[in-house]
C-alpha cells in the first residue's frame, strides 16, 4: 500500500512542517528576563506528527476522489450513510427515540447537579445551533455575528429584570422579540451584500455590540457585568438550588423540542424552500418569483429570535453576565456547530452541538486544545465531508421507469 | 493645530500599517474571490517570528540595528512559508466549491493559527523591542512624529512602488492579472494559475510580516491576538478602497487610519474599533463596490 515515493514525499512534508514550526514551536523567549528556553522535543513531535499525518491526509484525498469519480460515471451514490440508513426505518429508530426520552427525563434524578448543568449548556447551544441553522443552513447566509442576538437576549433580561422587576417569563417572549428586532436592523443594511461582506459586516455587528456592552457603563454596568439575575420561578414555587437546576433543565429540553419542531416546519414550509432557493442561487430564485428582501430578512429575524430566547435563558441560568460572555469566538464556536453537524440538518445540528459542547467537558485534558481542535474540525469539514456528519437530505423526485411511479423521499 | 497635524500624522502611520495588511487581502480577493481570513494571523504570525529572532540574536550582543535587518527578513520569510502551506491545505482543495465552504474553512485556518500561537508560546503581552534608531535629524519633531513613524511610512512608500512594478511590469504581474481576470482563461493560454496563487499568497504574506514587525515596534509589544483585530481592520480598509483592487486597497488604508486617528483624538477613545466597523457598513451601504471599485453586473 505505501510506496516509496509515498514515504519520501511524507519525509519532505514533515522537514517543512519542523521549519515551519520552529521559532514558535521550539523557542520560547522571555524578554523581561532575557532568556531563552530551548524545547527541541516539540519539533521531534511536529515531525514525527506531521509525517503520520500526511498519509492520513493523502488517504482520505483519494477516498474522497474515488467517491467523486463513481458519481462522475453515473453510479447512484446509494450508500446512504450510516444515519441515513437509520433514519429512514422507523423500526430501527422509534425504540432509539423512546430510550433517549427516557434518558432525557430521568438524566437529572440519575447525575449530580453538576452534570445536569454540563446537559443544560449543551442544550442551549442545540438551540443557539438551530436558530444559526436557519441563516447559515438553510439561507445560506454566513452570520459572524450571531452571538450579538444572544447578547441581546441574555441583557434584556437582565436589565428589565434589574430595573423593573421583570419575571422570566415575561422577560423570554420579549427577548425573542428584541432578538427578531435586531436581526431586522441588521438584516437591512447588508441586504445587498453578497456571502464575505456579509460575513465581515454581520462579525462588525457583533463586535459592535459587544464594545457598546462594555464602554457604556450606565447602561450595562460596563465589564463587570450583572449579578444576582433571579432563576425563573414556576407558578410562584420557590426552588432550592437543586430544584433550580432541575427545573432549568426541564425547560430546556421542552424549549429544545419546540425548536426542533419549528425549525423541522420551517423548513418544509414555503419560506422555508424559498430560504433553499435562496441559498442555492439568488438569481435564479429571484428568477423564480421570490421576494428576496422579505425572504432574507425573515431568515435574520427568526434566527436572531432563537438566539434572544435563549440568552434570556442563559442570563438566568448563569445569574451573571457580562461582555465577556458574548465575543466573537462563541459566534464561531456555534458556526462550528452548525458545520460539523451538516448544514440545514436538524438532526446534525443537534448532535453536533452534544459532540463539540460534552466532549471537551468530559475530556478536560484536551480542554486546552479546544479551540485549535475546533480550527481543524472546521477546514477538515470542509475539504472533506462539506455536508457536515449528517448531512441534510435533499427533496427528491424520483421517476422509476415509465410505469410513471413517483417515489417521494426525504427527511 | 500641533494637534490637528499629530493626528494627521498619526492617522498616516496607521493607515500605511493597515495598506501593509490590506495588500494582502486585496490580491489574494482580486485572485481567488476570497477573504483570507488568516491573513491577520500571518501577520502575527511575522511579528512573533521577529521577536523571538531578535531576542535569540540579540543575545548573541549584534548591534540593534543589524538584529532588526535580520528579524525582519526572517519574519518575512516565515511568514511566507504559512501563508504558501495555508494556501496549499485549507483552500487549493476547495477551488472549486461553494464560497461559503472556502469561507469557513479559511475562518478554520484563522483560529487553529491563532490557538496554535498561544498554545506554544503565552497568553501574556510580550515586550517587542524596539530596534529602528533614532534618526539625529528627526529630534525637532520628536514630539509629533518619531522615527519610527518615519521608517514605517518609508518603507510602506517603497514597498508599494515595487509592488506596482511587480504587477506592471514583470511576467509573473502579468499572469496575476490575467489570472485575477478570468481564471480558466489564463489556464488556456498557458498560465500556471496554481503558481500564481501559491506566488500571491507569499507576496501578500511577506507585506503582512513586514507590517507586523513594524508596528510591532512602533506600539512595543505584542501578544497573540493582534491578528484578529488587526486583519479586521485591514479587511476594512480593503473594502472601504475596494477589494480586489491594489491602489484601493492603499487609499482606503490611508482613509481608514485618518477616521480612526481623528475620532479618537477629538471623539472618543472608548469606541476606536466601533468607528471603523460602522464606517464599514456605511461604505458598504452607499457604495458597495468601495471607492475605486467598479461595481460589476453578475452574470448567470
Amino acid at each position: 500500500m505505501i510506496t516509496l515515493p509515498e514515504i519520501k514525499k511524507s519525509f519532505f512534508v514533515s522537514l517543512w512542517f519542523m521549519f515551519l514550526t520552529f521559532p514558535i514551536m521550539v523557542v520560547r523567549v522571555n524578554p523581561i528576563e532575557k532568556a531563552v528556553e530551548w524545547r527541541w522535543k516539540n519539533l521531534l513531535l511536529v515531525g514525527v506528527g506531521s509525517f503520520l499525518l500526511s498519509f492520513v491526509w493523502r488517504y482520505l484525498f483519494k477516498r474522497k476522489e474515488a467517491g467523486k469519480k463513481k458519481e462522475e460515471a453515473g453510479y447512484d451514490s446509494g450508500a446512504k450513510s450510516f444515519f441515513h440508513i437509520i433514519l429512514a426505518e422507523p423500526k430501527i429508530y422509534k425504540p432509539f427515540l423512546i430510550g433517549i426520552a427516557f434518558f432525557a427525563l430521568a438524566f437529572p434524578f440519575i447525575f449530580s447537579i453538576y452534570q445536569t448543568n454540563i446537559m443544560t449548556t449543551a442544550l442551549i447551544y442545540v438551540m443557539l445551533g438551530l436558530g444559526l441553522n436557519i441563516v447559515v443552513g438553510l439561507a445560506g447566509l454566513l452570520d459572524l455575528g450571531y452571538v450579538a442576538f444572544y447578547a441581546v437576549g441574555a441583557y434584556s433580561y437582565a436589565l428589565l429584570n434589574y430595573h423593573f422587576g421583570l419575571s422570566f417569563w415575561l422577560a423570554l417572549p420579549i427577548g425573542a422579540a428584541l432578538g427578531a428586532f435586531f436581526g431586522i436592523l441588521l438584516g437591512f443594511p447588508v441586504l445587498r451584500l453578497r456571502g464575505d461582506y456579509l460575513a465581515i459586516v454581520t462579525l462588525g455587528f457583533g463586535e459592535i455590540i459587544r464594545i457598546i456592552l462594555e464602554n457604556w457603563n450606565e447602561f450595562s454596568f460596563g465589564p463587570s457585568g450583572i449579578a444576582n439575575i433571579p432563576r425563573p420561578g414556576f407558578l410562584g414555587i420557590e426552588f432550592s438550588l437543586q430544584g433550580a437546576t432541575t427545573f432549568m433543565y426541564f425547560l430546556m429540553i421542552v424549549l429544545t423540542l419546540f425548536t426542533v419542531f419549528v425549525v423541522n416546519r420551517l423548513q418544509n414550509s414555503r419560506i422555508g424552500r424559498a430560504w433553499i432557493a435562496l441559498r442555492e442561487d439568488e438569481i435564479a430564485c429571484q428568477a423564480m418569483g421570490i421576494d428576496k428582501t422579505k425572504t432574507k430578512l425573515t431568515a435574520f429575524a427568526l434566527g436572531a429570535t432563537w438566539a434572544g430566547m435563549v440568552g434570556v435563558v442563559f442570563a438566568a441560568k448563569t445569574t451573571f453576565i457580562n461582555p465577556a460572555s458574548f465575543t466573537v469566538w462563541e459566534s464561531i464556536i456555534i458556526l462550528c456547530i452548525v458545520v460539523l453537524g451538516g448544514m440545514g440538518s436538524v438532526i446534525g445540528v443537534v448532535f453536533g452541538a452534544l459532540i463539540l459542547i460534552l466532549l471537551p467537558e468530559y475530556l478536560r485534558a484536551f480542554s486546552e486544545y479546544r479551540m485549535l481542535i475546533f480550527g481543524a474540525v472546521l477546514i477538515i469539514m470542509m475539504v472533506f465531508r462539506p455536508g457536515g456528519v449528517i448531512s441534510s437530505v435533499r427533496r427528491t423526485y424520483r421517476f422509476e421507469g415509465l410505469t410513471g411511479k413517483r417515489d417521494k423521499t426525504g427527511i | 493645530m500641533e494637534y490637528f497635524v499629530e493626528l494627521f500624522l498619526g492617522g498616516l502611520t496607521r493607515g500605511s500599517i493597515y495598506a501593509l495588511i490590506a495588500l494582502g487581502y486585496t490580491m489574494v480577493y482580486g485572485i481567488i474571490q476570497l477573504i483570507n481570513f488568516a491573513h491577520g494571523e500571518i501577520y502575527m504570525i511575522g511579528a512573533f517570528t521577529a521577536l523571538i529572532i531578535s531576542s535569540v540574536l540579540s543575545l548573541l550582543g549584534l548591534n540593534t540595528i543589524a538584529i532588526f535587518v535580520i528579524a525582519s527578513f526572517v519574519a518575512v520569510i516565515y511568514s511566507s512559508a504559512y501563508g504558501f502551506t495555508v494556501e496549499k491545505i485549507a483552500y487549493k482543495p476547495l477551488r472549486h466549491a461553494p464560497r461559503l465552504s472556502a469561507l469557513i474553512s479559511a475562518i478554520g485556518m484563522s483560529m487553529f493559527l491563532y490557538n496554535y500561537v498561544l498554545l506554544a508560546q503565552t497568553s501574556d503581552f510580550l515586550p517587542f523591542p524596539n530596534n529602528i534608531p533614532e534618526f539625529k535629524f528627526m529630534e525637532p519633531y520628536s514630539h509629533i512624529f518619531s522615527s519610527t513613524e518615519l521608517v514605517i511610512l518609508t518603507t510602506t512608500t517603497v514597498v508599494m512602488i515595487l509592488l506596482g512594478l511587480l504587477i506592471k511590469c514583470t511576467r509573473i504581474g502579468k499572469a496575476m492579472r490575467a489570472t485575477a481576470q478570468d481564471r480558466d482563461m489564463a489556464m488556456l493560454v498557458g498560465i500556471d494559475v496554481n503558481r500564481v496563487i501559491s506566488v500571491t499568497f507569499v507576496v501578500g504574506s511577506a507585506t503582512a510580516a513586514l507590517g507586523g514587525v513594524l508596528i510591532a515596534s512602533h506600539i512595543g509589544q505584542i501578544n497573540y491576538f493582534i491578528g484578529f483585530i488587526a486583519g479586521i481592520k485591514a479587511f476594512v480598509a480593503a473594502v472601504l478602497g475596494g477589494i480586489g483592487s491594489v491602489p484601493g486597497a492603499v487609499l482606503g488604508s490611508f482613509v481608514l487610519g485618518w477616521t480612526e486617528s481623528f475620532a479618537t483624538g477629538y471623539v472618543s477613545s472608548d469606541y476606536e474599533d466601533v468607528f471603523a466597523f460602522i464606517f464599514l457598513v456605511l461604505i458598504l451601504i452607499f457604495r458597495p463596490a468601495g471607492i475605486l471599485g467598479r461595481s460589476t453586473a453578475e452574470k448567470v
